[in-house]
């Protein structure tokens, strides 16, 4: 048997080993039947998880290709392409990056640098914790009254973007705060007792020595904007495109939303389409990940107190 | 630590430079905004909610069955969607809950750090994978499936989503329960053994009731993400609002009714499109207390009231 982290504790002995203790310990048979079950348990999500990318990738295999990728929507669905749903997200992810990288930071850096313990700070923090519990779809709909209709955006990529901002905002402070609570605070102490105020501090010291954890909280914030697709419904973004969204007012379509389009038809060469575009979605989100984590091994390497 | 290094910065003048206190002042403004767009949320239902209320009563929101906004027999009941949302939410939590916690008890009790390590990154891909994919998958590949074990199975219905969203907030069920068990301290462990108990006694009698409300608080938001999740039963659940807990039928989730009327050109200002914010009120309303109950479980156990 493997040597539970508990075992490890403080209070296992150095002599009576994990191991030694564990394995003395007669296992009863139901004991293994009930670890098996448990791991059983643990591998069908896991297993489910292949199959389903197998699934997308053996239906939307007839459609992949660089065609694919370069062509507008079609009536006909083997001409039908993805670019204007690219396009609309790279827009999307990048504008709804400009808005809520700024904003999200910031909070963070004044909740975790500045804010005193009294009961706004109290008060900001448990509101943060409850935005992060509200439905995505909710947040369509501020999206809607807000951006589209007071603000008079339009069903526009601005709208979008900032309804997503707004999604991505607890995410991001909550990551950015764990990533800058990382940084000792003896750093910080050194520094002002060099005579840095306090922005100082947080520009030449925290800020750089968190960099690392703060990107990678980030990225994944931004995994998980390109993968929203209920918000952007609600506040009307298009689900046929045909054309390049070509300023902030345009219109537009992203790629969850041009998958569901195509899942929502009856035709079954539409599913293939779907099938095709999750494909690039998830090689897509595969690649934000990927970055993510090679990010938050690269740059921690190189810090060291 | 915001004193200023000066340190004798009386009442009357904040000794800090303008510049300090211009950046203290814009990030309180973005840590503001979250508040802001609580507020926001708040009060945008509360307006057309009220509304809504004016012109439909409240009688006919609580006390039909039947939900018609769109024909022209309009029929207000909300429980024609709450019905929906309640019974994919719970096929969603009973494929979770046996799955999550069997996964954690494994995770917590018997695994090494080594499948450990190569678990949680898995689970958090379960848990990234984007909604629409999983609402995909509910209708191409589960609910055939399922057609084939049971017959009279719709095409569209609420077993095959409720499943599908099982596996969608499963990683969450098995990460935070995961979180609670290992908060059980080892000496507790270490004193049932001490006792003469298997690891199975120990497990049942002494882990899992020890870790009961950290456990419970994890499903309170599992239950809570699947009451708000929207694509997988936009996709796989059907459009038909109906009071009715048979798996088998199409219905509608309340999720499910805001997308449709998104998708089609409904007119500000109109009936229909008040509904979508009495809706978005009764699912922000239901999420809310799911939420509150999870945090209020979850301070008990930071206080050490669990133990």
């Amino acid at each position: 048997m493997s040597a539970s982290r508990h075992s490890n504790g403080p209070l296992a002995s150095p002599e009576l080993s994990a191991e030694a203790e564990f394995s003395s310990m007669p296992r009863t048979g139901p004991d293994r039947a009930f670890q098996a079950v448990c791991l059983l348990a643990l591998c069908l999500p896991l297993l489910l998880l292949v199959v389903l990318i197998a699934d997308a990738v053996s239906d939307g295999w007839p459609r992949l290709g660089w065609s694919f990728l370069t062509s507008y929507p079609s009536r006909h669905p083997e001409l039908a392409g993805l670019l204007p749903a690219l396009v609309g997200s790279a827009w999307v992810m990048v504008l709804t990056a400009l808005m809520a990288i700024p904003l999200g930071v910031g909070a963070a850096i004044y909740l975790e640098e500045y804010a005193r313990q009294s009961r706004l700070t109290s008060f900001i923090e448990v509101n943060i914790a409850n935005l992060a519990g509200v439905p995505s779809i909710l947040y369509g709909l501020l999206g809607l009254e807000l951006f589209v209709r007071a603000l008079q955006l339009g069903r526009s990529l601005l709208a979008g973007a900032a309804t997503l901002a707004l999604l991505l905002l607890p995410m991001v402070i909550l990551t950015s705060r764990e990533a800058l609570r990382t940084v000792p605070p003896s750093m910080r102490e050194a520094a002002l007792a060099l005579g840095a105020d306090r922005w100082q501090v947080v520009r030449r010291i925290v800020l750089p020595l968190s960099l690392p954890g703060i990107l990678t909280g980030l990225i994944l914030s931004l995994a998980r904007a390109v993968g929203e697709t209920a918000p952007l419904i609600t506040i009307g973004a298009l689900t046929y495109v045909a054309f390049l969204p070509d300023s902030l007012k345009s219109s537009f379509t992203v790629l969850p939303i041009q998958i569901f389009n195509w899942i929502s038809r009856p035709q079954a060469a539409f599913h293939v389409n779907a099938a095709a575009g999750i494909v690039v979605l998830l090689a897509f989100l595969l690649v934000l990940n990927g970055a993510a984590i090679w990010l938050r091994h690269r740059l921690q390497r190189r810090i060291y107190w | 630590m915001t004193q200023s290094p000066s340190g004798l910065g009386n009442e009357l003048c904040d000794p800090r430079p303008l510049s300090e206190r211009l950046v203290a002042s814009g990030l309180f403004v973005c840590a503001a905004v979250s508040v802001a767009t609580t507020a926001g949320i708040v009060l945008v239902l509360l307006f057309e909610t009220s509304n809504f209320f004016r012109q439909v009563s409240f009688a006919q929101f609580f006390l039909d069955t039947q939900w018609t906004p769109l024909f022209a027999q309009k029929r207000f009941g909300i429980w024609a969607l709450v019905s929906g949302t309640v019974l994919t939410s719970l096929i969603a939590l009973a494929t979770a809950l046996p799955l999550g916690l069997l996964a954690a008890i494994y995770l917590s009790e018997y695994a090494g750090e080594r499948i450990r390590r190569t678990v949680k990154p898995a689970m958090e891909v379960l848990a990234g994978v984007p909604t629409v994919v999983y609402g995909y998958f509910a209708l191409t590949f589960v609910t055939p499936l399922l057609q084939s074990a049971i017959p009279g199975l719709a095409g569209f219905n609420a077993l095959g989503a409720g499943i599908v969203m099982g596996a969608m907030i499963f990683p969450l069920i098995a990460s935070l329960s995961e979180d609670a068990l290992y908060a059980v301290p080892p000496g507790i462990r270490e004193g049932a053994y001490a006792l003469g108990a298997d690891k199975l006694a120990t497990i049942f009698h002494v882990v899992l009731p020890s870790a009961f409300s950290g456990i419970a608080a994890s499903v309170l938001l599992a239950v809570s993400r699947a009451v708000g999740e929207t694509m997988i039963v936009a996709i796989a659940a059907g459009q038909q609002p109906r009071f009715t807990f048979d798996p088998r039928v199409p219905i509608e989730t309340m999720t499910a009714y805001i997308v449709q009327v998104s998708l089609g050109d409904t007119p500000t200002g109109t009936l229909e499109y008040q509904t979508l914010f009495a809706v978005g009120m009764a699912l922000f309303l239901f999420t809310l207390v799911l939420n509150l109950a999870a945090h209020r479980l979850r301070k008990s156990i930071l206080k050490g009231g669990a133990l």
